[in-house]
């Protein structure tokens, strides 16, 4: 087997990655303030790549308006529609959970993907619709000394690693951040030194929400954009999280880069297991690390 | 008492049923009931959600349609084998699951369901996405074909029947009570010297081996072993009836197959409208109806009596 082969597998493992990270990314964030698991964010990166696709393709034959919404415009407006949906979610639904079993939040959460998912397997294809705005500025391919790659997917990578880095780094090391982190350390105190923690959750919720949309952007022009795209990736997602541990934001995001590639490597090695190598490393990190590699257990 | 009287009313409507309705559809809400009540041990009186017991009715369902078809196992010990199979699986997969807790715990079963559903898909004998079809109902007992309709109903409500015994026996014993006090309280019930994660593993094995029960009997009345079985739409759908008959009651989960299965049924013209409305009724469960019917039932009942 050659190295070449091994570097292609794994440059398109780490493509696979970056998509682990933003969503982990998302769901750990949202987790640490809000204590609960958002089913629905697997839905949410659904959404995101049908918003895209309609905004490109639908809006004339179903709206009537002659405009087409680019992949660039798309790449700001859909995190943006995605983040509002969670704002509703969270103010209208979620808010009145909080006191109860966390499990109710996962629950609730399950019932709006099961809605979001049934809506679309009505108007769209299971099997799945292309996304036909692959701007023109990123065809062709690239060449990486030992391999030629998809122009697109080195800018999706490059892209999400930035945005999960400058998430990380908002968090760690700003001031807004560590105001977060002292809501996800102690509301209460938090509430009482006077920062608006009910907002700073709304906001928090929003933002993995439109993390998970913009995830979804990114994927459309790679996979083909279907309702069932968002449900088989956030199960991947939660073995991820449960191999990481959602203590730490880096963890979130290493977690899911080594693991997307982990997945891309076993596609070269073993193919038949390549779907499951994922919840195997999660079976052995739980016998020998059960909080997790960079968790700490609540 | 109460219970007494609604299970008489539940044992003449089970034995009257295939009268009424097409005993095939009652024997499938038979085996959905089943399932909730394994579910609900876990869930209602344990306070375990598991995302994942899809694997065990799934899976239970496989085992049994390969020994009958391919080894010739009698139904009973067919059924026997995929319950077996669900009682070891229960143990591996609650001893892991088990080490997390709460939120946790439903992520890690939903992904150790994930490993079995696509065991079923890919492995060589499971027929993939169709599914291991042309399962015999065979004989019982070597004399009572099972092939008759109304034969296969009874069989099934007995199969029902003593899984309900077992569920209902665990809640009622000293068992029940310790599980009740950890979904209470965790912390108190270790320090009063309960082995927490003991009592947990073995209410998860009861539950497992119940769900592969049920999954076991559905695959001999459909000759059918479904991939939609395993997969964790029915994890979803099984958590969904037990929080619409009530969630730790005993008679909730039985009532909530039914009204669900009954609802899915009627509904199946609309397509994919029933995935939108079953997921508008889990919102609206999980925000105003967390009791489920028979819970308000109950709580109607106590208020009048108080």
């Amino acid at each position: 087997m050659s190295i070449q082969v091994i570097l292609a597998q794994a440059l398109l493992g780490l493509n696979v990655g970056v998509f682990y990270a933003m969503l982990s990314l998302g769901l750990a964030v949202i987790f640490g303030l809000l204590n609960i698991i958002n089913f629905a964010h697997g839905a949410m990166y659904m959404l995101g790549a049908f918003i895209a696709l309609i905004g490109y393709s639908f809006l004339e034959q179903w709206f009537g308006v002659s405009v087409q919404i680019g992949f660039w415009a798309s790449l700001v407006l859909v995190p943006l529609l995605v983040g509002l949906l969670g704002v509703l979610i969270e103010r209208i639904l979620l808010r009145r959970l909080y006191d109860l079993d966390h499990i109710y939040g996962l629950l609730l959460t399950f019932g709006i993907t099961l809605i979001l998912q049934g809506l679309f397997s009505n108007y769209f294809n299971v099997s799945g619709t292309p996304y036909p705005g692959q701007p023109e500025s990123l065809n062709g391919v690239v060449n990486l000394g030992f391999m030629y790659f998809p122009t697109y997917r080195l800018f999706a990578i490059v892209l999400s690693l930035i945005v999960c880095f400058t998430t990380w780094f908002f968090i760690e090391h700003t001031k807004l951040g560590s105001r977060l982190r002292a809501g996800v350390e102690n509301p209460n105190l938090t509430q009482a030194f006077g920062l608006n923690v009910p907002l700073m959750i709304t906001l928090t919720f929003a933002f993995g929400a439109g993390l998970a949309g913009l995830a979804g952007v990114l994927a459309a022009p790679i996979y083909s954009v279907s309702p069932l795209m968002g449900a088989d990736l956030i199960i991947v997602v939660f073995a991820v999280v449960v191999i990481g541990g959602m203590g730490s934001i880096m963890g979130a995001i290493l977690s899911g880069l080594a693991l997307g590639l982990i997945e891309g490597l076993t596609k070269v090695f073993y193919p038949p297991a390549a779907s499951t190598v994922i919840f195997f490393l999660m079976v052995l990190v739980l016998l020998f690390r059960p909080a997790g590699l960079f968790g700490k257990e609540k | 008492m109460t219970n007494r009287i609604l299970f008489i009313l539940m044992l003449i409507a089970g034995l009257t049923a295939p009268f009424f309705a097409y005993p095939v559809f009652v024997m499938d809400l038979l085996c959905f009931a089943l399932f909730a009540c394994a579910f609900n041990l876990l869930l209602g009186y344990a306070g375990l959600l598991s995302f994942g017991h899809a694997a065990f009715f799934g899976g239970a369902a496989y085992i049994t349609g390969y020994v009958t078809k391919e080894w010739g196992f009698s139904p009973l010990l067919g059924i026997l084998a995929g319950t077996g199979f669900t009682l070891i699986l229960g143990g591996v997969f609650g001893f892991l699951a088990i080490r997390r807790q709460g939120i946790y715990f439903a992520m890690v079963t939903l992904a150790l369901a994930q490993i079995i559903y696509f065991l079923a898909l890919q492995l060589p004998f499971t027929g993939g996405e169709n599914g291991l079809q042309g399962i015999p109902r065979g004989e019982l007992f070597g004399f009572i074909d099972l092939n008759n309709s109304l034969t296969m109903y009874y069989f099934v409500f007995a199969i029902f029947l003593i899984g309900f015994g077992i569920i209902h026996r665990t809640i009622h014993s000293p068992f029940g009570e310790v599980l009740q006090a950890i979904r209470e309280n965790e912390a108190r019930a270790l320090s009063l010297g309960y082995d927490v994660d003991h009592f947990k593993l073995l209410a998860f094995v009861i539950s497992a081996t119940v769900a592969g029960l049920a999954g076991a009997t559905k695959a001999i009345i459909f000759q059918f072993a479904a991939l939609t079985n395993a997969h964790w739409q029915t994890s979803g759908e099984v958590i969904l009836m037990t929080l619409v008959g009530g969630l730790g009651t005993v008679f909730g989960p039985v009532i909530g197959a039914i009204t669900v299965g009954a609802l899915s049924h009627e509904l199946s013209a609309f397509g994919s409208w029933v995935q939108v409305i079953l997921g508008t009724i889990f919102v609206v469960c999980v925000m105003v109806f967390r009791r489920g019917i028979v819970g308000e039932i109950q709580r109607l009942v106590n208020r009048k009596q108080n």
